[in-house]
């Protein structure tokens, strides 16, 4: 088969990337680069960067998704090595995987009652005799719920990884007197950085736009970029100003991409 | 090394805990007789009965399902050929202009994703509702096929290919006999990865429906900012049986060859990636 | 290939499948009404748009019962939701109950039919104090369902009833972390002016400046800032104190005893949701029987029982409870309203300033 035969099969897929990837950016753009009344501007960006409170949402939304990245990481790799270890690892995956096909919603709203003031949580609280705290609409809330909802998209690139590792060369190392630790630190973690990338930016990126979370457990004490891009376009209705947000938010996502890139597999390509 | 793989056990068995807790938690509740989240006062099926009683929620469930097997049928249809057509391309920077730009919209946050599509149907004209949020979904559902397929394809002896054409096969007899059997596999895992993230997308939805169309994480949504509602809780008894039955399909076709990887989207996704940009 | 064909027709036919049940449910759910309108024809059909749980059930079972017309009761849960479907036409709405603000925006857009007083009964219920307002004067085109205001409930087992006499009140650093704010741009923007003691209207942007300062100050205070789950909230003690308005309150009040309503001094927001005949009507004969049916003080009563909303009908308020008359929070003297002030439409830009100073003070919230 030649490559002349592929045109026709390709027609609906390129429509899609003109009319649904390439088109709905560069609206966005256009968009971003005008006022309320359809002026062309650059006012929403000299807002953005000149607007303390903006860079400051900014820093605040990448810190608390940076956050949930760093404890997603450090749960993930311990829980993922493990469950490359046991027996019918395939099985337990699957346990992994499950909370994942349980609406987002859903798990939000379970800790609306977890963590009220006369929730369960609270509940122990007092029956352990520390008393009820303030848990509903902090940051810790929202960094709590939100690593628990990532939690599993950490947890699968990185358990492929491992199972990829080929089990000879830990072996080797410890033949060759490596301890547990420095086998693990010096042979499995380099080989597995790939999957750590990938739970990276599985993690990171979808964490700034968790807008409903901002709102059900936080209170709206919680602002990130995704609820300021879901403020503008469907409360203030200020379109231009959330685009540029929006088209400010994708370029941090490039950057994050770049960062992240596999550079040795670059290479080889 | 016995000691530490107890060690491993027990963190295992901690932070499974720690993941279902909140599941079962909320799928308790929907069993309470009281009407809140806070103590369970008995045994009671009644927020079941309400559920089912709810007409509306009935009619937004099967909203959701519709939008979720029509966009994921489209979507599968359009994915399978857009991967063939990828395959089929002979230069390979072109190849990956098009895995890049197909890479957009799966890395692209859900927000992006809706408000650049809202603006796409409003500036076309197109009214918000079933006809919008199945627009959409069918969009960011295509890319997630071509991932998987493509896989497929690439895994695909090329000798295949040409001995049926030496044999005299027509293109369309090598694309239905050689080509679709083969990659079938890869098609129905996209098929159901589509589906379940459609079922599951909230913030694209969100933002393109209108004119009362809601499906369920929208309806979700609103009850949420009502307030504590033991029915929901019913729905999300009845959602993760339908998920776990859901799993269990797929995990049949997705096991049944392809092992190990592509068990998720997102992990997918980056996976194929191969963790940079291409 | 053919496999893909057979996939395709099982999974369509799975979805048409779907598709006929939801039409089953939909046919279902409809069918009471559909049994009543076999009988009537077209013409005695009144179609009213309104807030959802915002009247009394009996009542429309009342009125169908007394004209013998047939009520299609649809809601709405915000005035731009209500303001798009009722310019977006084919709708047919007979009549509709939006709020102050939004009246005069539908009157600006042309959507109002006007009101024909040979039509109408009972006007001299009314109370004149309530007539007449900026938004539509000499009630031209809309006559008052409900009213209210925009106060503060508490709970009396961490607030007592003199620690929160105004919206200076608020600002007590004893209430670090209990006040929930309802997530409106104009009401929490409005309090802040009102505490500045300016206009909640004000297009004066060094006034806006300093109620968005004012605001930011008030942060520290601020536990959390929410939608309708503000009720739920207040009623499991998740918090001392809330801004909400008194519709609300009441509400609340039903459901916990130790919650309480006040209406700060000063300046402050008045609200009213008003019946109008938008441009959609079909049946204007059915519309004007419904208003003149609450017209009758015995039926404002009653709707005014079951939502616990202020009623605008003097006669309704009379066979309320003297409790709930007498409580100058939820009625109040004509010397507290003429300190109140109804939003006003302020136009595409003041309006997206005002978002946009509320958006700000919401995202500069670190503790």
């Amino acid at each position: 088969m030649k490559s002349k035969q592929s045109i026709p099969y390709m027609v609906p897929y390129v429509l899609w990337i003109v009319l649904f990837v390439i088109l709905p950016l560069l609206l966005m753009l256009i968009q971003s680069l005008q006022d309320i009344h359809q002026q062309w501007t650059l006012a929403n960006y000299a807002n953005f960067f000149r607007s303390g409170t903006y860079l400051k949402m900014t820093f605040n939304s990448i810190f608390y998704a940076f956050l949930v990245t760093v404890i997603t990481l450090s749960i993930s790799y311990p829980m993922a090595y493990g469950l490359s270890r046991v027996k019918n690892s395939q099985f337990w995956l699957l346990l992994v995987i499950l909370p994942t096909w349980v609406n987002l919603l859903l798990k939000a709203y379970a800790f609306i009652g977890l963590l009220s003031q006369t929730g369960t949580v609270n509940q122990f609280l007092g029956f352990i005799g520390i008393g009820p705290q303030q848990l509903l609409f902090t940051d810790t809330s929202f960094i709590l719920v939100a690593s628990y909802i990532e939690l599993p998209f950490m947890i699968l690139p990185i358990f492929n990884s491992l199972v990829e590792v080929n089990p000879s060369l830990p072996n080797a190392a410890r033949d060759l007197g490596a301890t547990p630790w420095q086998t693990l630190r010096r042979v499995i973690f380099p080989l597995t950085l790939g999957g750590v990338r990938a739970g990276v930016q599985a993690v990171f990126i979808p964490t700034l736009s968790l807008f409903m979370l901002t709102r059900l457990i936080g209170g709206n004490r919680v602002i990130t970029l995704g609820t300021a891009i879901e403020e503008h376009f469907l409360i203030t209705q200020n379109w231009g100003m959330g685009s540029t947000i929006g088209i400010i938010l994708v370029v941090a996502m490039g950057i994050t991409m770049y960062v992240t890139r596999d550079r040795k597999k670059r290479g080889k390509r | 090394m016995k000691k530490q793989s107890l060690l491993m056990k027990f963190y295992l068995i901690v932070v499974f805990l720690l993941m279902y807790l909140p599941i079962f938690y909320l799928i308790l509740f929907a069993f309470n007789r009281g009407d809140y989240m806070t103590s369970f006062t008995g045994f009671s099926l009644r927020h079941f009965a309400t559920m089912f009683a709810d007409t509306r929620l009935m009619g937004i469930l099967l909203n959701t399902f519709i939008i979720a097997l029509l966009s994921s049928l489209v979507a599968t249809l359009v994915g399978t050929f857009g991967a063939l057509g990828i395959y089929l391309l002979k230069r390979r920077n072109l190849q990956n202009v098009f895995l890049g730009l197909n890479n957009i919209l799966m890395v692209s946050p859900d927000v992006i994703i809706g408000a650049s599509f809202l603006i796409l149907f409003t500036m076309a004209g197109l009214a918000l509702g079933f006809g919008s949020v199945l627009i959409a979904h069918i969009a960011f559902s295509i890319p997630i096929v071509v991932l998987l397929v493509l896989p497929k394809l690439n895994e695909m002896d090329s000798a295949l290919i040409r001995a049926a054409q030496d044999l005299g096969a027509r293109p369309y007899q090598v694309l239905s006999y050689v080509i679709l059997p083969y990659i079938w596999t890869g098609i129905m895992a996209g098929f159901f990865m589509t589906i379940t993230y459609s079922l599951d997308d909230f913030a694209v939805t969100f933002f393109v429906t209108g004119n009362g169309f809601t499906t369920l994480s929208v309806e979700i949504y609103a009850r949420a900012r009502q307030g504590i509602d033991l029915s929901i809780n019913a729905l999300s008894a009845l959602m993760f049986l339908v998920s776990l039955v859901l799993v269990i399909i797929y995990y049949f076709i997705a096991n049944h060859k392809q092992k190990g990887s592509g068990k998720h989207k997102r992990a997918t996704v980056n996976q194929q990636l191969g963790g940079g940009v291409q | 290939m053919k496999r893909i064909f057979w996939f395709m027709g099982v999974i369509l036919a799975v979805v048409g499948l779907l598709f006929g049940v939801k039409v089953g449910l939909d046919w279902q759910s409809s069918q009471q009404k559909s049994a009543a309108r076999m009988t009537k024809n077209q013409d005695q059909t009144l179609t009213i748009f309104n807030w959802g749980d915002y009247i009394d059930p009996t009542l429309i079972h009342e009125f169908e019962q007394k004209t013998g017309y047939h009520v299609d009761y649809e809601t709405f849960d915000s005035n731009e939701a209500m303001f798009t479907k009722i310019e977006q036409g084919g709708t047919r709405y007979d009549l509709a109950i939006p709020s102050d603000y939004m009246i005069q925006k539908m009157r600006a857009a042309n959507l109002l039919e006007p009101l024909d007083y040979h039509e109408l009964k009972d006007l001299q219920e009314y109370d004149p104090e309530l007539m007449n307002q900026p938004f539509d004067p000499g009630n031209r085109y809309s006559l008052p369902y409900f009213w209210g205001t925009l106060g503060i409930v508490y709970n009396d087992q961490d607030v007592a009833a003199d620690e929160l006499k105004t919206w200076n009140d608020l600002w007590n650093p004893k209430w670090n972390q209990s006040v929930m704010l309802y997530d409106s741009a104009r009401d929490v923007m409005g309090v802040g002016l009102a505490s500045n003691d300016d206009d909640i209207n004000s297009t004066n942007m060094s006034e806006l400046l300093a109620a968005k300062g004012r605001l930011d100050a008030l942060m520290p205070n601020v536990k959390a800032i929410v939608g309708d789950e503000i009720k739920m909230y207040m009623v499991q003690n998740e918090a001392k104190i809330a801004v909400d308005f008194s519709g609300d309150a009441q509400q609340m009040l039903a459901q916990n005893s130790h919650l309480h309503y006040v209406l700060p001094q000063g300046r402050g927001n008045m609200w009213f949701d008003n019946m109008v005949i938008p441009k959609t009507v079909r049946n204007k004969k059915a519309a004007y029987a419904f208003i003149n049916f609450l017209a009758d003080p015995t039926h404002a009563a009653k709707n005014a029982e079951y939502t616990g909303y202020s009623t605008p009908n003097v006669g309704a308020k009379q066979l309320l409870p003297a409790v709930v008359k007498n409580n100058p929070d939820f009625y109040p003297s004509q010397q507290t309203l003429k300190k109140l002030t109804v939003y006003q439409d302020l136009g595409l830009d003041w309006t997206t300033t005002y978002n946009d100073l509320y958006l700000e003070f919401k995202m500069n919230n670190h503790r």
